[in-house]
């Protein structure tokens, strides 16, 4: 494929812009820009054409089945895109006085109060743009809960093995020392060695329930009350959500504050990799402490009031209205017993998917599963030399997206699948059988899989020299 | 696995070679470098920095992960091998010609192997 | 009511049997009884319709007020986005794909951001881009973290700064522990005596944004030159339609560029979806947090991009990770290579060009009202403060009136703002507005 720059002549246009109606005044001599600015010179139908012809190498949801482990990928309805094009939503200066804004307010509160009570949480900011921004939000709250608390001594999370990597990653983020526990062989938290770790120096655990292998921890209100006896906080990673709702409530799990990845459970696209939103989601004890502007109602109207101990803010403004404004959109269409609907097919179908694959195929764990699980494919690699990706590039012959490859950490050649509810028996059932015979042709003829894909675009990519002497931006212009 | 004679090893697959002067050269071993795959970028530290006998005192980076390295020696850095920047294959292509670092004024040597010994370690793993 | 589940009640009693349970229950039995939800314990609403939802949603919409005129910017600007820019952001692959983890099927998410890195290396003069972080606030805070290192744990932000960049890197640094000086405004603009007199050896880097919040043009080679003297770095913040016609950062001396990319053809929207674009020098790339996309070739020698540098990131890291960012907003960095592809470089110089001469134009006919005048004497670009000889809040209010969004209160009276989308009789429109509150 071309790159805009290649389809570039010099001259060429769009013609946007009406001829100024004021004065023309030049900008000071010092102050002018000397480089020339080398963007693309295109017509409106080269941009048509290169787009769409970008777009065609695009997999989307819409596009088949997505069954990429812990990112949730269900169905975004059509109709919310409608919705977030209204000039009542788009033309809004995030800084217009609050009575203009009384529609955008009224979403908030609604969907603050919807949420609320599905996670059994007592309020919710809507500041975070993604689900490592929650958790970053999530981390900041404990960490400024603490300190007016006695608790500022207190400089260690703890994290299982098994936990998303960004739960390291933030707590280091925010000045903590992570201290990781091994985790039980089926993935749920090892007590005792919880119960090691815990002391008067603990700030803190985060926490994914259902884990990272799919399986709910039993043991979750003797978690929460281990850490809370040390005197720290419980955080839920709210990325494994879709399989709850409607069940059971972080909230009366125990959890202090947990993040939600609207763009997962809530419907949101994905858009390659964001905008997303992290709602964060805390228990009276950290409401004072929200960051950016909350909801109030004073005189029968909204108010935006900053709360009395806030942390600050992690963004500018409300964060991404938009994306949330859909997840509205979605908690609105399926109300309570939708929502509870979608986290027990999400469930089934998972499980379905796991029963169909099962006989050719060792799981990390026996019995059932909730919204996803875990195939380790170490025995064909062992003995074939067929890894995991080998599996996944193949997959990608079938039209069938990939899912999530080496992760968790504590299973090797791991593939970890979530098909998510919005898919039908059909697609599951046509799925595992072009997957079994992925895995046996593992056996047969593994070469074959070691070249996969051979039907996409491009073949594999050269990864260790594109990290080595890295290319990040186009270079040729004068060629 | 070459391993080369008249260097040490340390059970976390560095090697460390002793020169006069009091210093040392300390690098990554031909296990090590095989376990990584292709080494796409090495974060050294800089002259003048302590380093500890255990301690951590670079990173290696292959394209999914990255590893640290761990010091053989307590002492200072004297030297760094400015090259393996820019050409950090170098240390897939001659783990033993690419040392990592030179180390001055040691202090103390960490529970260090010698060739035989670590092929009998290399044996049991 | 929907829940977007497409399997048929009869299905579903087939895949249960198949799984070996009974019935949705069995299926949660991991979970402790006494914890799980019955049957109305959770007080939501049932659903709604399509037809229902939209009639609510359409109500909340008509509950904000569109000004027809808007004078204010602050950090959001309202531009003109072309119809072509919409169209082709709205293609369903784009909206819907995830993270390109998968290059192979990704190629088109991946050479749109691999060509939206170019176009914020060429806009800002910097060598590296990553594929855009959360917005321009986090974007500053970003950069922060990159410059911190073992000996300099401080940074000097510009008081001048918009209030909302200055508040998030602030939020950012009580995370790291980097501790955090606010360097005092003069005359709408960064103190350069004051900040050359807080720069010493624990400093690791000074922010600054062009032109500063109060629209006054910044003097960055100067305020570079003191930063690195002290050997600190410079992360300079831009508004990108400004970058098209002023010295670019990479001119000015800077070793970061970071801003807010919506004006680059995003809406207003309440505050976002927005982008912040983050570039710097090469010497600094392997520290750039965040995505980034890079050219290689394929098994058959093809051109074709994949994620790279990834051994930066939290996912591999983890506690080693100084930044926990693992997504980028990919769909509005699309968008603004698209707006940028659409305008090139004439229709994005003419963009600014019209801005810069509109708010001139403005400031000309509003400061011939008495009691209104500049209060900074600096250049400015198209935001500037005036004084108000009122009550602020009963002008804003006869502008809203009329449908005008009036400037930003701030403490020193008004941040007014123009735009492309401002048209003469715009501003002729609000002048005569306010003469009629205050002028006689």
């Amino acid at each position: 494929m071309k790159l805009i720059f290649e389809r570039s002549v010099p001259g060429r246009r769009c013609y946007i812009l009406p001829k100024c109606d004021v004065p023309f005044e030049d900008i000071p001599d010092d102050m002018k820009r000397q480089k020339a600015l080398r963007l693309p010179e295109l017509s409106e139908v080269d941009i048509s054409r290169h787009y769409t012809t970008l777009n065609k190498q695009v997999f989307g949801v819409n596009c088949g089945f997505y069954p990429l482990g812990s990112c949730t990928m269900k169905y975004n309805p059509a109709v919310h895109e409608e919705i977030v094009g209204f000039p009542g939503f788009q033309a809004i200066h995030p800084l217009q006085p609050d009575h203009t804004v009384q529609g955008c307010l009224k979403a908030i509160e609604l969907l603050k109060v919807r949420l609320c009570e599905l996670l059994g949480m007592d309020s919710m900011t809507f500041q975070p743009a993604a689900g490592a921004h929650g958790e970053f939000t999530g981390i900041l709250l404990i960490k400024a809960y603490l300190r007016d608390h006695g608790g500022e001594a207190r400089d260690k999370i703890i994290v299982p093995d098994s936990a998303h990597g960004t739960n390291p990653a933030t707590a280091n983020m925010c000045g903590y020392k992570v201290v990781n526990i091994p985790s039980a062989p089926d993935g749920s938290v090892d007590l005792d060695a919880l119960r090691a770790a815990v002391g008067p120096d603990t700030a803190g655990l985060m926490l994914t329930n259902p884990n990272t292998l799919g399986m709910f921890d039993k043991n979750i209100l003797e978690i929460t009350n281990i850490v809370h006896e040390a005197g720290g906080l419980c955080y839920y990673d709210g990325a494994n959500m879709n399989a709850i709702m409607g069940t059971v409530r972080p909230g009366d799990m125990g959890f202090d504050v947990i993040h939600l990845n609207l763009h997962k459970t809530f419907s949101t696209p994905h858009g390659g990799g964001g905008p997303g939103s992290g709602a964060v989601g805390v228990k009276e004890i950290l409401v004072d402490y929200l960051p950016g502007k909350d909801t109030v109602k004073e005189n029968g109207e909204f108010v935006l009031k900053e709360p009395p101990k806030s942390i600050g803010s992690v963004r500018s403004f409300n964060g991404n209205f938009l994306v949330y404004l859909r997840a509205l959109a979605y908690v609105l269409s399926l109300g309570g017993k939708g929502l509870h609907e979608a986290s027990q097919n999400a469930v089934l179908n998972a499980n379905y998917l796991r029963v169909l694959l099962k006989p050719h195929c060792r799981t990390s764990n026996e019995g059932i599963c909730m919204h996803e699980f875990v195939l380790t494919i170490e025995d064909l690699h062992k003995k074939y030399g067929v890894s995991a990706s080998d599996i996944a590039k193949g997959m990608l012959d079938c039209g069938v997206h990939p899912p999530t490859m080496y992760f968790p950490l504590i299973v090797d050649e791991a593939l970890m699948f979530e098909p998510t509810e919005t898919e039908t028996k059909e697609v599951l059932d046509e799925s595992a059988e072009a997957i079994i015979g992925l895995l046996k042709q593992a056996a047969t003829d593994p070469e074959a899989l070691h070249k996969a894909p051979v039907t996409t675009p491009v073949g594999r990519p050269d990864e260790v020299t594109a990290a080595r002497s890295p290319i990040i931006r186009y270079m040729d212009f004068d060629a | 696995m070459n391993i080369k004679s008249n260097l040490k090893y340390s059970k976390t697959h560095e090697w460390v070679e002793e020169l006069d002067n009091n210093c040392a050269l300390m690098g990554l071993d031909d296990y090590s470098q095989d376990q990584l795959g292709e080494l796409v970028y090495i974060t050294l530290p800089e002259v003048g920095d302590a380093v500890t006998v255990g301690e951590s005192y670079a990173d290696v980076e292959s394209v999914k992960a990255v590893s640290d390295v761990f010091s053989c020696v307590t002492g200072t850095v004297a030297e760094i091998n400015e090259e393996l920047v820019d050409s950090p294959e170098k240390v897939n292509e001659d783990p033993y010609g690419a040392w990592l670092v030179k180390v001055e004024e040691i202090s103390a040597y960490g529970e260090l192997m010698d060739a035989d010994e670590y092929k009998e370690y290399l044996s049991t793993l | 009511m929907s829940s977007y589940v497409p399997s048929t009640e009869e299905q579903r009693l087939e895949m249960l049997k198949a799984v070996g349970v009974s019935s949705f229950e069995d299926l949660y039995a991991d979970v402790p009884e006494g914890m799980r939800l019955k049957e109305g314990d959770l007080k939501l609403p049932d659903g709604m319709s399509e037809m229902e939802m939209l009639a609510k949603m359409k109500e909340l919409a008509a509950e904000n007020k569109i000004f027809s005129s808007i004078f204010r910017g602050a950090g959001a600007y309202n531009h003109y986005i072309p119809s072509v820019v919409k169209r082709v952001t709205a293609k369903e692959e784009f909206v819907t794909a995830y993270t390109p983890y998968q290059a192979e099927i990704s190629q088109g998410v991946l050479q749109s951001i691999f060509e939206y890195q170019t176009m914020i290396c060429e806009l800002t003069g910097m060598e590296a881009s990553n594929a855009s972080v959360y917005d321009g606030a986090s974007a500053a805070a970003e950069a922060v973290a990159m410059c911190r290192d073992r000996r300099r744990n401080k940074v000097l932000i510009s008081g001048a700064s918009n209030p909302e960049v200055i508040k998030v890197v602030k939020t950012y640094c009580f995370g790291s522990g980097v501790e955090c000086v606010i360097i005092p405004a003069k005359e709408g603009k960064t103190d350069i005596a004051a900040l050359k007199d807080a720069l010493d050896e624990t400093v690791a880097g000074v922010y600054v944004h062009q032109p500063s919040f109060y629209g006054v043009l910044e003097d960055c080679s100067a305020i570079a030159d003191v930063t690195h003297e002290a050997g600190a770095l410079f992360i300079m913040g831009i508004n990108p339609i400004v970058a098209s016609v002023v010295k670019s950062p990479a001119e000015c001396g800077a070793d970061i560029a970071v801003g807010e990319g919506q004006p680059l053809g995003m809406p207003m929207a309440f505050g976002g979806p927005y982008l912040g674009f983050m570039a710097c020098r090469e010497k600094l790339q392997r520290k750039l947090p965040g995505r980034i996309v890079g050219q290689t070739t394929d098994d058959a020698g093809r051109r074709c991009f994949v994620l790279t540098l990834q051994a930066r990131e939290q996912h591999i890291r983890r506690e080693k990770a100084s930044s926990n960012i693992c997504s980028n907003e990919a769909l509005c960095a699309l968008t603004a290579a698209v707006y940028m592809g659409t305008m090139g470089p004439n229709g994005l110089r003419e963009v600014a060009n019209q801005c810069y001469a509109k708010a001139h134009y403005l400031a000309t006919q509003i400061t011939e009202i008495p009691g209104f005048s500049l209060v900074y004497p600096g250049s400015f670009f198209n935001e500037f403060v005036t004084t108000c000889p009122g009550c602020t809040d009963e002008l804003l209010s006869a502008l809203e009136e009329k449908d005008i969004l009036g400037g930003l209160p701030v403490e020193e009276g008004i941040l007014w703002c123009a735009t492309e989308l401002n048209s003469k009789e715009q501003i002729d429109g609000l002048v005569s507005a306010i003469k009629e509150v205050f002028g006689k």
